[in-house]
């Protein structure tokens, strides 16, 4: 090696460490959710034992989250979808939703199964962040905080810290969470199915309202377009590769706070690529539910969440509303 | 002890502009200085003084014309006020994020205790969104992404004595976000003789500007433009709020300047310009200073250009002739609309340049040649 060379590497080499985390080669052409004739398809895997008591059965969220792969992707084994979706070498972040507490938040044990599952097609443990906005959110949901060391990362952004540019995506400007702008290579998101009080529901397009800096800023006009303008944030567009619903206990109104006497087991989770299509999906299950216990629709307590055909249209393209071209396979 | 200069993000962006202003500052007795304020992280939370309880644990914020309703756990649009189980609280009281001693004209205050300086704080936080901000890298973030300093009102009032400031400014972000804290900070300056001014965009309920009046000196109001169009597109707030506090603070006696910043094609149209004026004369009076100042690319704003100093002359040749008193340019120093001109006689009674006082001709807050009384805060 040349004195120059050498030079370069020691000087550029720590810089480039401690600026990401970054694999050199993140997945190409990752796969998609999608039918042969270009459906978004969307997974809704139930089990109505996936509950031991108040806690869930590891194994069972585990089995169902491999049906629900499977269905998503189309795919023989769920080895294959994950290993179509993730590389060895990348890293990879895992944004749940944690704010309101140990009882509606996304579940440890969805977590630690996907967690396994990266690991099986080759992401070393230490290159897995499970983040979220807050570090007490993610303590008080029960989550162990972990900056440091071999295993996986749990830390709120208020550790990572924000990347200092402003994204400016239609109406939103923010900063965002160095999670997805400088450590990672993937982002999965993993919401919950919840009402909320303002922008109607919260699911998989508004959990990353945790990911930029000033979220109460874009709550006006029931989030629309503020929510479908965030996920055009490219760290947030380009890096989701998956999204998985944490539907094992659902909220049908109240929301964003814990309301137990609107909340239900509807003992599943929901599966895509497409955030519009699965958030479709998942109002729709909300709305059923309001209807099933005499609440008014969520347009009749003005507040449709419209935000979600505004991320379908022209001008942000982020996946399917048209229910004619969502495809939902149940199991 | 050396004094502390501590810079703000907004003075390090400001570059020259804030290095101009910190060289007018006058010298302080570095002896006279207290230790610096210690820095801290973490929440702080005293109970919010205007809101109302509802059902299920939500409160509805009384304090701005939002009236966020806000969930438990849930903060409001300004991101500095949390509900935690049906209690509403400020995240902010006694936690600035910076603090500077400022020339009272930096405000700008051209008719308040002219020459002197203001010890100046602000905490995050703000309750709309300014596509122009020059600051939004404090004003644009919640408590818990800037490290903030324990200053409690007595410390600001005896930091500012120190500091030979006769008046706390609160500044920078916006000050309606942080009511309760400059309410206690006016009443501990009070105590030390230390008055306090506000700088601000007026977008607040009558109940807490009614309470700030009582501590209040002095009053500088951002009025961002004379369309609701543009407080909706720009702002994201409402015109007709914030001129309601205008006229509320003229009718309770406050001391009250306003500045408009011009920004090309958004708001800078004759007409509009005109009708504004009309409506000052019309409902505050001839005697409330206006300052059309200059607009930079900031922000998400990057696409325009500064504002033409000349549209800013034509701006205040509209004023004059609408009947306003005391017209300025601002941000263009050197500028003859930067002086103070007696209303009567023309002559020039407060000669500036930027942040600095040339010569100041005033008699006992009187014109010396013509001895029309000038309005304003002189002593």
């Amino acid at each position: 090696m040349e004195r120059r060379e050498f030079l370069k590497i020691v000087t550029t080499g720590p810089f480039l460490i401690g600026l990401t985390a970054k694999s050199a080669s993140p997945k190409q052409n990752p796969l998609k959710s999608v039918t042969r004739d270009g459906k978004s398809r969307v997974a809704v895997a139930r089990d109505p034992d996936v509950w031991r008591g108040k806690r869930l059965n590891e194994k069972r969220v585990g089995e169902l989250l491999d049906k629900a792969m499977v269905a998503a992707f189309g795919v023989a084994r769920p080895e294959e979808a994950w290993e179509g979706l993730f590389s060895r070498g990348e890293t990879v972040g895992i944004k749940v939703n944690c704010l309101a507490g140990r009882h509606m938040s996304t579940s440890q044990e969805l977590v630690w199964a996907i967690v396994e599952r990266l690991k099986k097609v080759g992401v070393s443990a230490r290159r897995i962040i499970v983040w979220d906005r807050l570090n007490k959110d993610l303590e008080k949901a029960g989550y162990k905080l972990r900056f440091y060391g071999p295993g996986v990362r749990v830390y709120g952004n208020d550790h990572a810290g924000y990347y200092p540019r402003l994204f400016v995506a239609g109406e939103v400007g923010s900063l965002v969470s160095n999670v997805a702008v400088k450590e990672c290579d993937a982002l999965i998101d993993v919401p919950i199915l919840k009402d909320h009080g303002i922008v109607g529901v919260t699911i998989a397009l508004k959990n990353y309202f945790g990911a930029i800096h000033n979220p109460n800023k874009y709550h006006n006009d029931i989030g629309d377009p503020y929510v479908a303008d965030a996920n055009l944030i490219p760290p947030l567009r380009n890096k989701t590769r998956l999204i998985i619903c944490d539907a094992f206990l659902a909220q049908c109104d109240g929301g964003p706070p814990f309301m137990p006497q609107w909340a239900w087991k509807y003992n599943g989770l929901l599966v895509s690529t497409d955030p519009v299509a699965l958030d479709t999906v998942g109002w729709k299950i909300i709305e059923d539910r309001r209807k099933e216990v005499g609440l008014p629709s969520l347009k009749e307590a003005g507040r449709e969440p419209t935000y979600i055909a505004t991320a379908a249209d022209a001008a942000h393209r982020l996946g399917q509303h048209d229910w004619s071209r969502i495809e939902t396979v149940e199991i | 002890m050396k004094p502390k200069m501590d810079w703000s993000r907004r003075e390090f962006l400001g570059g020259s502009c804030a290095m101009c202003a910190l060289a007018a500052m006058p010298a302080v007795p570095s002896s006279l200085w207290l230790s610096p304020p210690r820095r801290v992280k973490g929440l702080h939370l005293v109970e919010a003084r205007h809101y109302e309880k509802l059902q299920n644990r939500k409160i509805r914020c009384k304090l701005c014309p939002r009236e966020c309703v806000i969930d438990d756990q849930e903060r409001g649009y300004c991101g500095v006020r949390e509900n935690r189980g049906g209690t509403y609280y400020t995240l902010v009281h006694s936690r600035p994020v910076t603090y500077h001693v400022d020339p009272i004209e930096k405000k700008p205050l051209f008719h308040f205790l002219p020459g002197t300086v203001a010890f100046s704080i602000a905490t995050v936080g703000c309750n709309v969104e300014c596509k122009f901000c020059q600051n939004w890298q404090i004003s644009q973030v919640r408590p818990e992404q800037v490290e903030a300093f324990d200053m409690p009102p007595d410390m600001v009032a005896e930091y500012a004595k120190q500091s030979g400031s006769p008046t706390i400014a609160y500044t920078y972000t916006e000050p309606v976000i942080f009511q309760e804290y400059v309410y206690d900070c006016a009443v501990a300056g009070k105590k030390k003789g230390v008055r306090s001014v506000m700088i601000s965009n007026g977008f607040i309920q009558k109940d807490p500007m009614d309470e700030l009046c009582t501590v209040l000196d002095a009053v500088k109001i951002d009025l961002k433009a004379f369309t609701e169009r543009f407080y909706k597109e720009l702002v994201a707030g409402e015109l007709k709020p914030v001129l309601d506090t205008l006229k509320l603070l003229v009718k309770r006696g406050m001391w009250t300047e306003i500045v408009y910043l011009m920004i090309p094609t958004k708001n800078d149209s004759k007409s509009e310009i005109r009708e504004m004026c009309k409506w000052i004369v019309g409902e505050l009076g001839p005697d409330v200073p206006v300052h059309f100042t200059r607009f930079y690319p900031q922000y998400r704003l990057r696409n325009l250009p500064p504002t033409p100093v000349s549209t800013l002359r034509a701006a205040r040749e509209i004023a004059l002739e609408e009947g306003i008193h005391f017209a300025y340019v601002g941000n263009v120093p050197g500028d003859p609309g930067e002086n103070t001109y007696c209303p009567n006689c023309h002559t020039v009674l407060i000669r500036r340049v930027g942040f600095e006082i040339l010569e100041n001709n005033l008699v006992n807050g009187r014109c010396p040649k013509c001895h029309t009384e000038i309005p304003g805060v002189w002593s």
